[in-house]
């Protein structure tokens, strides 16, 4: 049974004071709900991607129900720390594709601002292993891909300048995107020279503490055949990875092996060709929480040779134009990182960007009628990977 | 957080209730109330040779004794051999330098500490730790060699570090 998207929503990115946590979801539910042309009662499902912890509210999905009028429908929380909101995808997918549910609505949301900037420092920080790395050494979230990042500059000779282009390329993009938390471009100067998080990260080259929602209607195809809908994506193809909690349990600080797992099985699902898959799709969005990991995941999802990726960014060849546009509604890095809600804005945006509803000067040109999303919890302690299409397998 | 309290304080008595104004967007917050302190109380009691290890300056493992693997952080089972008859042993305290990045940004639990180094290194026999980098991390780099160390953190308890070693 194929599954399409058929409605979305998504809230402003930011600093959201002006909002409780059921306002902010419903900034999402009700445009998904409307675009789909769906009412309360054809929900049979509910999936709530939401991390939690720095914010208030603990059940969530009961709250939602409550707040949105829902009626006689399933509903669960779902997390997978950064890929919550892919993940809660994964859960709506396979509850349509197995014929238990025909029309589902997935919500990701993030109210990470309920909390200090430092207790939130601190809660994410404990994503890895809390007894090994966070009790006696520290670790925080930008420390856990700095480690990569420094591998990576050891390994291919990259450098912070190189990383910094990252975060100039999503500014450069996100500035056009109205949900954005940062609308506004940045020079490599500011971003170079921005202060030290955790060496050799510093300042720009990290993910924001970001409120936000986002989310999309599920139907099967049944559905969307008997409802005639014509704006709609399909799930092509979805892969999911896992990794070790211990950072030291790894063989490679260079890679993702999660990511390359995922993406492994969403290609060959979606029946992409593994060879040069950017050649089958027209864009992408990747987990962008750091810039060194931006660069990880081109390698990761084979847009570029192992050691390579670095090649992309100093070549511009991830703006639009390039070999595949990347994170061109200007990724977690600029358009802001709200946990849950992340997995969620990507699927938005691949449906946004397949039927060509993009703002000016970030619409890429859709020529295969493929999207990807990439979504990493932790520091690729989980991976979703997930491929859109215009047309159903 | 302070700035917010005090003003809550102050809004109790003034508007009778605990809110305040965020200072950026003019929004009206309610303050919480309710405090919250974490703090886990975690059991080693299968672990617990490693900690003895550990205050004789030794870095242990487990090793299962059917198919040798070894578990480091130490678990007590194999889950390959659905066993845990396992012997505890001193890992090879020399290695090689994998990676390291300095924490300028901490969490609030580990305020009171200077940027710290956190690194990873390979051990001879294979086996990866993440430790406090003791040493200049502009001097040391990834390749290079490393040894572990057991020291008493300045809380008092013992705990185990990696040092570059010279040359
Ligand atoms: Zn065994």
């Amino acid at each position: 049974m194929s599954v399409a998207i058929i409605g979305t929503g998504h809230s402003r990115f930011g600093a959201r004071k002006d909002v409780n946590v059921p306002e902010l979801a419903w900034e999402a539910i009700k445009p998904a709900m409307q675009s789909a042309n769906v009412d309360q009662k054809e929900i049979d499902f509910m999936v709530v991607g939401t991390a939690g912890l720095w914010s208030s509210e603990a059940a969530v999905p009961p709250l939602l129900y409550e707040y949105g009028m829902f009626e006689d429908v399933g509903s669960m929380r779902v997390e997978a720390a950064c890929a919550t909101g892919n993940a809660a995808i994964k859960v709506g997918y396979t509850a349509v594709e197995s014929g238990e549910a025909e029309v589902v609505l997935v919500v990701g949301l993030e109210k990470m601002q309920e909390s200090p900037n430092p207790t939130v420092i601190e809660l994410i920080g404990r994503f890895g292993s809390y007894f090994w790395e966070f009790e006696n050494f520290g670790l925080t979230f930008p420390g856990y891909y700095a480690l990569h990042a420094t591998a990576y500059m050891a390994k291919y000779g990259a450098t912070e300048e190189d990383f910094a282009k990252v975060a100039v390329k999503n500014h450069f993009y996100g500035a056009k995107n109205p949900n954005a938390q940062f609308r506004r471009e940045i020079t490599l100067e500011q971003a170079v020279n921005s202060p030290y998080v955790a060496w050799p990260f510093k300042l720009f080259d990290c993910s924001p503490i970001t409120d936000g929602s986002a989310a999309v209607v599920l139907a099967s195809e049944e559905k969307v055949k008997e409802w005639g809908v014509e704006e709609k994506i399909w799930i092509l193809g979805q892969g999911v990875g896992t990794g070790t909690a211990n950072l030291s349990r790894r063989d490679s600080f260079t890679s993702l092996k999660s990511a390359s797992y995922a993406a492994e099985v969403a290609y060959r699902k979606a029946g992409i060709d593994m060879g040069a898959p950017y050649r089958q799709i027209d864009g992408a969005n990747v987990h962008d929480c750091f810039t060194a990991a931006e660069i990880i995941a081109y390698e990761d999802l084979r847009f570029a040779k192992r050691g390579e990726g670095v090649e992309l960014i100093r070549e511009e060849q991830t703006y639009i134009g390039g070999r595949i546009p990347v994170n061109v509604d200007g990724g977690l890095k600029s358009k802001g990182h709200p946990i849950g809600a992340t997995g969620v804005s990507q699927a938005v945006e691949a449906f946004k960007q397949l039927l060509t509803r993009a703002e000016n000067g970030r619409q890429v040109d859709v020529r295969n009628g493929r999207y990807l999303a990439h979504n990493v919890g932790g520091t690729g302690h989980y991976t979703y990977v997930t491929i859109y299409g215009l047309e159903k397998r | 957080m302070e700035d917010l309290k005090k003003a809550a304080e102050t809004n109790i008595r003034e508007y009778g209730f605990p809110v305040a104004i965020d200072e950026k967007s003019g929004a009206l917050q309610w303050v919480d109330m309710r405090d919250l302190t974490v703090k886990y109380i975690i059991s080693i009691e299968n672990i617990q040779n490693f900690f003895e290890g550990l205050k004789e300056g030794k870095l242990l493992a487990t090793k299962c004794k059917k198919c040798e693997e070894l578990f480091f952080p130490p678990q007590k089972d194999c889950p390959r051999c659905m066993d845990e008859d396992m012997d505890w042993v001193e890992l090879k305290n020399e290695g090689i330098l994998e990676t390291l990045t300095v924490i300028f940004v901490k969490p609030p639990s580990f305020a009171t500490y200077d940027p710290y180094t956190v690194a990873i290194a390979t051990l001879e026999d294979g086996v990866k730790v993440t430790a406090w980098l003791n040493g200049d991390p502009k001097k040391v780099k990834p390749g290079q060699k490393v040894k572990i160390e057991v020291s008493r953190r300045k809380e008092g308890y013992f705990m185990y570090e990696i040092v570059p070693v010279e040359g």
